[in-house]
């Protein structure tokens, strides 16, 4: 059987997540991978780490984090604290030997824009790629 | 405050592969202030190890729990609350919690979670840097409150080396010399007069050099 990587998504209010708000149904019609989960945040920069680390140990195969265009943040510094938490990951996911990759930081424009479906279509191909979890203690 | 960093994850799993247990213990003090060994560190910390010890096959149950501070023997015994519930400490505290947590409690295995780097602070967010290195005899009032001890990189007493170039230490030139801003700041406060008396041969002896160092107060021993 074919691969359906679980991917964890965390997108902020203002921007990405506002894509799925004002075109819930139409988002998957647009090619947004249906089995990537959206957890909603109001700002990026809230999202901890351990959140992050959670979301692998609930059985993520891939977690990204979509917040504003770096300069643009509607918090002002939020999607740069996120990438920051992100590069975190990125670092002890790298210490145990996992693929950082398995784990990226998205700065999106705001509202309703293709690039939340790329940013979602291109994780979905990575984590394919890279197969499942090696938390999980499966084979790829 | 006393600086630490985690250590590696992977050296953390390394020490408790063994173990089906781990309470991973914090300090409310400096290492939660250099954001080393705090309460959101350990619970990061313990995820990481769960997720370490599940990729290499093993499932590990970990309990967390943060102490006011784990170089006092009475908040060491609140360790007692989670009896039985584990079978190795991570602590992460600096080397002074795991020492007191070895000290107190002869059959707790404990591992340390950080390094502990040295005695600092911080001027400008996330970075670290060492001030005192606990010489025991003190020469700030000499020296316009900087310290050469631990700012020098050869704990030099009479000024600058030949290697001091525009205020920068040999060693590297992201480090500033000490001995140029102590020379500077004493220009500043017009006591450069001061620099001209030679300091003496130190006496090391406060410094360590002769063995683990006792403090004593009298008025303090009961
Ligand atoms: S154990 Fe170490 S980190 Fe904790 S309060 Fe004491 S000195 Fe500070
Ligand atoms: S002279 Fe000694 S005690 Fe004073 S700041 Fe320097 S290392 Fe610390």
């Amino acid at each position: 059987m074919s691969f359906i990587p679980d991917i964890q998504a965390f997108c902020c209010h203002y921007t990405s997540q506002q894509s799925c708000a004002e075109n819930h149904g139409g988002l998957q019609e647009d090619g947004f991978p249906e089995n990537i989960t959206i957890n909603r945040l109001s700002c990026s920069g809230m999202i901890k780490v351990s959140a992050l680390l959670q979301a692998f140990e609930n059985g993520a195969d891939g977690v990204y984090v979509a917040g504003c265009p770096k300069d643009e943040c509607h918090n002002i510094m939020g999607s740069q604290r996120a990438a920051k938490k992100v590069a975190a990951v990125k670092k002890a996911l790298a210490e145990l030997d996992v693929e950082p990759e398995r784990i990226e930081m998205y700065h999106l424009e705001r509202g309703l824009s293709p690039q939340f479906i790329a940013a979602g279509q291109e994780m979905e191909a990575r984590i394919k790629e890279l197969g499942p979890s090696p938390f999980k203690g499966e084979k790829k | 405050m006393i600086v630490a960093k985690r250590k590696p994850i992977a050296e953390i799993v390394e020490m408790v592969k063994d173990f089906d247990r781990v309470l991973v213990l914090g300090c409310r003090g400096c290492v939660s202030v250099c954001s080393a060994g705090g309460e959101r560190e350990v619970e990061i910390l313990a995820s990481l190890l769960r997720l370490g010890c599940r990729k290499a096959g093993k499932k590990l149950q970990t309990v967390t729990g943060t102490l006011v501070r784990q170089c006092d023997k009475e908040y060491i015994d609140e360790l007692d609350e989670w009896d039985g519930q584990y079978d190795a400490v991570v602590s992460m505290a600096c080397g002074v919690g795991v020492n007191f947590i070895a000290n107190l409690r002869s059959m707790v295995r404990v591992y340390p979670g950080v390094n502990t780097t040295f005695m600092g602070g911080s001027m400008e967010q996330g970075v670290w840097t060492e001030q005192c290195a606990g010489c025991g005899n003190c020469v700030l009032h000499l020296t316009g409150g900087l310290c050469p001890v631990a700012r020098c990189a050869k704990s030099l007493m009479n000024g600058p080396c030949g290697g001091s170039v525009n205020g920068h230490c040999e060693i590297n030139k992201d480090v500033p010399c000490i001995w140029q801003e102590i020379h500077d700041r004493l220009g500043r406060l017009n006591r450069q007069d001061e620099l001209l008396s030679i300091a003496p041969i130190r006496d090391w002896s406060t410094a360590g050099h002769g063995g683990p160092r006792t403090s004593l107060r009298d008025d303090l021993t009961i």
